[in-house]
């Protein structure tokens, strides 16, 4: 049933909300100018206020009770699931990485805006209404009644693991570094501030109180991520729709890329960064001498130096970033000569797609992983069991794409608009840099430097991190500081509300599917939450553990989470809705053969350097997700069909009520 | 309860809208993107076609599709009254 008085109260209270954000800006603003409020000062209030306002709604959500700790009582209305799930779903990647990755990689970052979208159709279309008529709790629930038995509920515990907990410690080292960034913390401390936020809310409410936090956490996010990028358009175009107005910046963008790829002092950089990428290949081939060699040559120049000389400090900070061991140095050289050897190419075109074969199949495959990882990934699939029907789990697919849409509409303009400054800079002395230059040169996420001398900035010269694209924005824009906060404080909120449904989902996995479901079924309700937030804690305090780490893989742990979503999950529970005659051992067949592929394949792609097809380790579910598909139905018609409870039970989620028996609901 | 005819008409008609919908859904993304260095010739208000699909167009197709697809299951269902109430 929907609740109609429920949904106006919610409507009410979050409009309350929303002009209270508005509110607090606008007085943060009027401190700023007129009193001169400290940038650190606004960041405490940005970072704490944000915090207890979620820590607020964890408290007011607090719950006991099985069905609202799990799926927050089932009566979350579409519009608001909506909301939830696209703040579930778009962490600080979506938020700050994925404009600056669409800036620097032109035509192929669109892999990542059609992949995390066109996912919805598929679980809007084959997965959500099916898995909510069912009415259980996670993903091992349903494989486990629709197969028969604990293995496959076993294979899907393991698969939700795997998947969910690299995406957690991704999330919580986001935290941490926005944090640090936002305050100048330093990055351990804001991994644990990010920790209590993240705890506030999913422990004392479960999955109804990380359901209201979400939505309120939405709200912050995108109004953070719309003002800068508003403003720009307009002080460009005068239109502020910047959705519809990037286009004259992708113009720009391309004719200057064209003047760029003959000018003479662009190939001369061109030629130093040749040069530069053979002599690092040289060392890595010399490696471990030339490490050796490389440190004494510094420590005997910083030796041979008077004591006064004023070049002192530039070489003992080139000693004390030389790589402490050979092994680093290995990492640290190759990644640079990738670099040199990318800005020693002249400049591609922004908007045209990969001009070989093989870029275009590894354009398709990524955002096909991405599409079938997104339909997939247990946290998205577990939002969908709290609407109250069926009929509101399909438009709340709806919803959920339309307020992802918001920013991801928006990420193509941040884009252009960042590029196209980029381009500005070319040309102009390396005097006039504007004051953001100088700002974010400090924290090495922009490198300009003369290369050859001339005094004069190149193309090739400059270097931007891509988080860069949608930090700067507001102050390229002429925003006062209090938006630069907002912004930071919208990532944290995207970083968090990623988290909490991730933690939900681990510790789900453990509490009710694996050690209340398998172990110990005679749990009273109220022994089953304890034991849930009991987890929830321990699970949260393992992430934050690992993320203390900051491993540079992690980043990519994340892409890959995505291929084995699809390889494992996405065919398991396709096929179980969809082929009444799949049975217990062809999903089980597949789903360990797609793992297993997937993990091999990464495994000999990324560490052996061994690719077929071309195929990059990102997209390397490819192989797995056909052969999970293959390896399934040949086993399901070589073995005996599901018995006929099974196929009951197909016939009760495939329709929405009265047809069949109803369905496992709590 | 439903007819064993009933219950495949109404899986039937559910499979055909499915069919429906992801060939569009694959037409826009990955038969937009092949053909895009194509679409890109065209420009419209500063967008290069193809670019355009992969930034913006098909994300928008997506959203009617999802649309589309809800709003005929409705109907489906309530032509098998199997609507909840």
């Amino acid at each position: 049933m929907v609740d109609r008085s429920f949904a106006d109260r919610l409507k009410k209270v979050y409009s309350i909300y929303t002009g209270g954000l508005i509110l607090l800006l606008i007085l943060l603003y009027i401190g700023e100018k007129a009193l001169g409020l400290s940038p650190t000062f606004i960041g405490y209030v940005f970072l704490f206020g944000t915090i207890a306002v979620y820590a607020a709604i964890g408290v007011i959500s607090r719950t006991g009770q099985v069905a609202e700790y799990y799926v927050a009582g089932r009566r979350v209305p579409a519009v608001f699931n909506g909301m939830a799930t696209a703040a579930d779903w778009m962490s600080a990647a979506s938020f700050i990485g994925m404009a600056g990755a669409l800036a620097l990689q032109g035509y192929n970052g669109l892999a990542f805006i059609m992949g995390w979208t066109g996912g919805y159709v598929l679980l809007g279309v084959l997965i959500a209404p099916y898995l909510r008529k069912f009415g259980a709790y996670t993903i091992p629930d349903f494989l486990d009644a629709r197969y028969g038995g604990k293995l496959p509920r076993f294979v899907g515990i393991v698969a939700t693991l795997i998947v969910s907990f690299t995406y957690l410690v991704a999330q919580i080292t986001g935290v941490g570094i926005i944090a640090s960034r936002l305050l100048g913390l330093p990055y351990e401390v804001g991994v644990f501030v990010g920790l209590a936020g993240i705890l506030v809310c999913s422990f004392l409410g479960g999955m109804k109180a990380v359901t209201w936090t979400q939505v309120a956490q939405y709200i912050v996010l995108i109004i953070a991520y719309l003002i800068p990028v508003t403003v720009l358009s307009y002080k460009y175009t005068s239109n502020p729709v910047s959705q519809l107005s990037y286009g004259f910046a992708l113009q720009g963008v391309e004719q200057r890329l064209a003047q760029l790829k003959d000018d003479p002092k662009e190939k001369e950089v061109r030629e130093i960064h040749k040069k530069r990428a053979e002599d690092l290949k040289a060392k890595i081939a010399a490696l471990p001498q030339s490490w050796e060699q490389g440190k004494k040559e510094l420590e005997e120049k910083l030796k041979a130096m008077p004591a006064d000389d004023p070049k002192r400090a530039e070489v003992e900070k080139q000693l004390k970033e030389y790589p402490k061991s050979p092994e680093e140095a290995k990492t640290k050289w190759t990644e640079a000569m990738k670099r040199a050897q990318d800005a020693s190419k002249p400049p591609r075109s922004y908007t045209a797609p990969p001009a070989d074969a093989k870029g275009m199949v590894n354009f398709l495959a990524l955002m096909l992983m991405l599409m079938l990882g997104t339909a997939g990934l247990p946290h998205v699939i577990m939002r969908f069991y709290t609407t109250p029907t069926v009929r509101e789990a399909r438009t709340s697919a709806g919803w959920a794409l339309f307020f992802i849409m918001l920013l991801y509409l928006t990420a193509p303009a941040y884009a252009a608009f960042g590029r196209y400054e980029m381009l500005n800079l070319v040309g102009k002395a390396f005097s006039e840099m504007p004051d953001w230059v100088q700002k974010w040169a400090k924290v090495n996420l922009i490198t300009v430097k003369d290369l050859n001398g001339d005094g004069i900035v190149q193309f090739a010269e400059i270097f931007i991190h891509p988080d860069m694209v949608v930090l700067a924005t507001p102050e390229i824009a002429g925003l006062p500081y209090v938006i630069a906060g907002f912004v930071a404080a919208g990532g944290l909120a995207a970083a968090l509300s990623t988290a909490d449904g991730l933690l939900i989902t681990i510790s789900n996995a453990i509490s009710h599917d694996l050690y209340y479901k398998m172990i110990n079924p005679n749990l009273s309700p109220s022994t089953r939450v304890k034991i849930g937030k009991a987890l929830l804690l321990i699970v949260a305090l393992l992430g934050a553990y690992v993320a203390k780490f900051k491993l540079a893989i992690i980043v990519e742990l994340v892409a890959w989470a995505f291929s084995l979503a699809a390889a494992s999950l996405f065919p398991a529970l396709v096929l179980g809705i969809w082929d009444k005659r799949m049975n217990k051992q062809g999903a089980i067949a597949g789903m360990v053969v797609g793992l297993v592929v997937t993990i091999i394949y990464l495994y000999l792609s990324r560490f052996k350097g061994i690719e077929l097809f071309g195929i990059k380790p990102i997209a390397s579910g490819i192989f797995g997700m056909p052969l999970n598909f293959i390896v399934a139905i040949l086993i399901s018609r070589l073995t005996p069909a599901p018995p006929e409870k099974l196929q009951t039970f197909v016939d009760s989620i495939r329709y929405p009520k009265g047809a069949v028996k109803a369905g496992a609901e709590e | 309860m439903l007819s064993k005819e009933q219950l495949e008409g109404y899986w039937r008609e559910n499979r055909n809208l499915m069919l429906l919908v992801l060939l569009i859904w694959a037409l826009v993304s990955y038969g937009a993107a092949l053909i895009s260095g194509f679409l890109n010739k065209i420009v419209i208000f500063g967008f290069p076609l193809g670019y355009y699909m992969g930034a913006q167009g098909a994300l928008i197709v997506f959203l009617l599709l999802i649309i589309f697809y809800a709003k005929s299951m409705d109907k489906v269902d309530r032509k098998y009254g199997v609507e909840e109430e």
